[in-house]
């Protein structure tokens, strides 16, 4: 007997015809889905999240739940990794398998004939994956070279030396990919390890969109997880960013630099958040209407492109941007930055700029729902994150909530004039780190 | 090359809409191809105008000026200031941006499908109606050789393949990069832009794709309102590059840089490209690329390189038919620590040899063929990527007729046709061979 829950109900835009329809779902067995019924091509997109991911590498195993990640295809059950591969091929299912800071993802897309076949290879990768010495060894050379790539890639270098100044012996001081020698001495007990820290029932978030009913869902989950352990390694500590206002410029031989830039940012459950978020989109975020993008790019010419994020994870938040300049332009550009951030701080934000942060906002929110893969992750992404189904419907009413007193006082609060630190990787000319 | 003239892609096509798969199209009386594409699981619409100008139809010596062009499009119209399109699309909670190959120039937004109207008319509005103040086109300029800066001058591999693409072609225009040489686009004028914009923008050389939740006649209603007054541009003539002479030489480069840190050998054969009613080679190149490089665990030079032996990290094949003049078959190997480059190329040539010797399994060529079925269905998850499958068949000379029938011929593809193709293409005097390497630890030569 299939017993489903279904708890919610029609998450409806305000405009627009197409309803999505997001159902909590839970197994027989006992595990909690968002489900969206999509009938319209054969195929079923169910992504897998769990929290934790790579900060929970324990000390001195750097690298490990990467290396583990890497591995899940590489051979399972009686299969090895070529065999996997050419069964997975054969079937036609994708998967993919990735960890970050704040989790491991697992994304599969499924055709509807032959679902319970993948599910059954997919559940061989998360509960008997062979970690063959063969492998280990093919994986590590696999990474061995993305670490060697990335000493000279300007865009890791910056964060790297953000990341070691901002969080210092927390995980996310330092990539999670690990080192040489860090990788080089994991074994497959560490990578065992690795596996029951972060791969566990009690860390779990599903979403599934396609061509499947709750039913069906429900007894692929029960089959597809059940032997998963219940619980896993206790979660790793907050940490308030350390970051001091200056520059450091770290020397590579190129015509052009990259600049990283920011500050501590804010909490996604603070309740300025929104406000903030607003914020972040007139100071430099998606498109080319942005505070920055004028002054740098409109403007001056001084860059292909500049934007900034609100980096909030799990347990930290910070507030950073970045932009590439040619090594003569980038004192300027730096400038530009440090007065446009002092200029807002000090309350400089119009009604306009609010209207059209909002209208961009609240109207582009409902296009990212299209296609099943990416709602799946949507979905699986709100609820690793605390949201409940309804925050679909109400999430625009919070960014219409903001007003444009919200935005100075916000400014004011987070926005430190002359706070940033720049991170520059390159030979800018007359721009030097200070000491 | 082909023989076919510009703007009469589509010709075979009727005039009213006539639903194939949920594909429509028709044709305006000022020459305009437009193609409808539907997908109602989700209120937004992407519209994608195509015009059939790209970087290999320039004049030499002003490389980078389609690139430049496209650029300068946001500059603002008789009716709508600089910058208001994007910041339009972009109040509307939409998003847009364009693109720029050697074959085609296109500009798409993406926005709620009510607001189709709103990017219509904007869209329509500068297809003929730029205006370039006198100093917007030099700010922009900084920001194409910014553009340079950041996607090719800082990374040593974008560099390579620059160097290596100009190898290949000995006369034809790919070799010249889209992005344009550095020293031609500090050249780039106002005037070049404008010509170019005079000679190519127009309805007749051009292909509006709309895709996304929207009905086929309220489309046809609103092209004929915005783009149907459009004047065409009479005497557009056929698109003839210069083509390649017969490759007699190998060519081998070397490019070393302190910036790379992860060595590798790259080769590149001239190959055929999908021509319309004749797609039958290209597919089989493609299957061989499938079976050559298409996986990391099952693929011939994967079990050779990094299975039985453990010469590579990575290595590759890769193949795309799209193209409207001559395109290339690439291999690619990523050494393992402590193999030399050329103990790399020697495995992949061996590798390479012994396919040709042992042929197809049928196993791989069946697995191949049902994740290329399957790629059909997936395809149709993302609206946006079926149209710009759609728009590039278009730019490169094929019809719809062409881009329908291309998976019934992957998949009528046999593994007689995959070896005849690959004895075919593997000719060393086609090829480029290129070593990337990093300063101060290039390989000495025997």
């Amino acid at each position: 007997m299939i017993r489903v829950l279904v708890l919610a109900l029609s998450a409806l835009w305000a405009s627009g015809a197409a309803a999505l329809d997001i159902r909590e779902v839970t197994s027989p067995g006992g595990i909690h889905a968002w489900l969206v019924e999509e009938h319209q091509i054969p195929f079923t997109a169910l992504e897998l999240r769990f929290k934790g991911g790579t900060s929970l590498d324990r000390p001195g195993k750097r690298g490990a739940v990467e290396l583990m990640t890497g591995l899940l295809e590489e051979g399972a059950g009686e299969m090895d990794a070529q065999n996997f591969a050419a069964a997975r091929e054969a079937l036609a299912a994708r998967f993919g398998f990735d960890s970050d800071s704040d989790g491991l993802s697992i994304s599969a897309r499924m055709l509807t004939e032959n679902r319970d076949q993948a599910a059954a290879l997919l559940k061989q990768a998360l509960v008997a994956p062979r970690f063959d010495a063969d492998a280990i060894d093919r994986v590590k050379g696999q990474i061995y070279a993305i670490i060697q790539s990335r000493t000279t890639d300007p865009g890791y270098i910056a964060a790297g030396d953000f990341d070691a100044m901002a969080y210092g012996g927390h995980p996310y001081g330092t990539p999670d990919i690990g080192s040489r020698e860090s990788v080089g001495a994991l074994t497959r007990d560490d990578l065992l390890a690795a596996k029951a820290a972060t791969m566990a029932r009690d860390r779990l978030y599903v979403a599934a969109v396609g061509d499947i009913n709750a039913d069906e869902l429900g007894t692929l989950l029960d089959t597809l997880l059940d032997e998963l352990p219940a619980t896993g390694a206790p979660m790793p500590a907050d940490v308030a960013p350390t970051i001091a206002p200056g520059v450091t410029v770290h020397d590579f031989a190129s015509p052009q630099s990259l600049v990283l830039f920011g500050q501590v940012g804010i909490k996604r459950d603070d309740p300025d958040f929104f406000a903030a978020y607003v914020l972040d989109h007139i100071v430099g975020g998606q498109g080319f209407a942005s505070r920055l993008m004028d002054e740098l790019r409109e403007k001056r010419g001084l860059t292909y492109g500049v934007s900034t994020w609100l980096a909030t994870r799990d347990h930290s938040e910070v507030w950073q941007g970045a932009f590439n300049s040619a090594n003569e332009k980038v004192a300027e550009a730096i400038s530009v930055v440090k007065e446009q951030w002092a200029r807002i701080a000090g309350g400089d934000l119009s009604e306009a700029e609010l209207v059209a942060a909002k209208t961009y906002l609240t109207g582009s929110y409902p296009l990212r729902f299209d296609g099943n893969e990416t709602i799946a992750g949507i979905l699986v992404g709100m609820q690793s994150q605390g949201y409940p189904i309804s925050y679909v419907t109400e999430r625009n009413a919070h960014i219409e909530a903001v007003t444009l007193a919200d935005l100075r006082r916000v400014a004011g609060r987070l926005m430190v004039p002359g706070g940033l630190r720049f991170i520059v990787v390159g030979q800018p000319a007359g721009v030097a780190s200070d000491k | 090359m082909h023989p076919y003239i510009r703007g009469c892609a589509l010709a075979l096509l009727v005039a009213t809409p006539a639903a194939a798969g949920g594909v429509t199209s028709f044709t305006l009386a000022n020459g305009l191809d437009v193609v409808v594409i539907e997908d109602h699981r989700a209120p937004v619409v992407v519209q994608t105008v195509w015009y059939r100008a790209g970087s290999a139809d320039e004049t030499p010596g002003h490389s980078g000026v389609a690139h430049f062009l496209e650029h300068l499009m946001f500059k603002g119209t008789d009716t709508m200031a600089s910058g208001e399109l994007s910041r339009v699309v972009e109040e509307n909670g939409g998003s847009n941006n364009a693109f720029t190959s050697s074959d085609y120039t296109a500009y798409y937004e993406r926005i709620a499908a009510d607001r189709l109207e709103l990017v219509m008319k904007m869209e329509a509005d500068r297809m003929r109606g730029l205006t370039l103040s006198k100093d917007d086109w030099k700010t922009e300029r900084e920001v194409i050789i910014e553009e340079r800066n950041q996607r090719t001058d800082s990374d040593p591999a974008a560099i390579f393949s620059e160097q290596l693409r100009a190898a290949q072609y000995l006369n034809h225009p790919y070799g010249t990069p889209t992005i344009g040489w550095r020293h031609e686009m500090e050249a780039l004028t106002r005037e070049d832009a404008l010509a170019w914009y005079r000679t190519y923008y127009a309805p007749n050389d051009a292909v509006l794709v709309v895709a996304g939740d929207v009905a086929p006649d309220a489309v046809k209603a609103l092209a004929e309102k915005y783009y149907g007054p459009l004047e065409p541009t009479p005497g557009i003539g056929p698109r003839v590059r210069r083509q390649e002479p017969p490759q007699l030489a190998e060519r081998r480069l070397r490019f070393s840089d302190p910036r790379v840190s992860q060595p590798y050998v790259t080769r590149s054969y001239l190959a055929p490209e999908r021509d319309p009613g004749d797609q039958e080679k290209a597919a089989a190149l493609t299957i061989l690329a499938e079976i050559l490089g298409g996986s990391g665990q099952t693929s011939v030079l994967a079990k050779a390189l990094q299975f039985d032996s453990h010469v590579a990290v990575y290595s590759a094949a890769s193949y795309d038919g799209l193209s409207y003049d001559d395109t290339t078959f690439n291999l690619s190997v990523v050494p393992a620590a402590g193999v030399r480059l050329s103990e790399a190329e020697t495995a992949m040539d061996a590798a390479i040899d012994g396919f040709l010797k042992d042929g197809v399994d049928a196993d791989q060529l069946a697995r191949v063929k049902t994740q290329i079925r399957a790629a059909m269905i997936y395809a149709r998850d993302n609206v946006q990527n079926y149209a710009q499958m759609y728009g590039e068949g278009l730019m490169t000379g094929l019809s719809l007729k062409d881009i329908e029938a291309w998976p019934g011929i992957l998949d009528s593809v046999t593994a007689d046709q995959v070896m005849a193709a690959a004895r075919e293409v593997f000719d060393r005097r086609h090829a480029v061979t290129g070593w990337l390497e990093r300063q101060g630890e290039e390989e000495p030569l025997p």
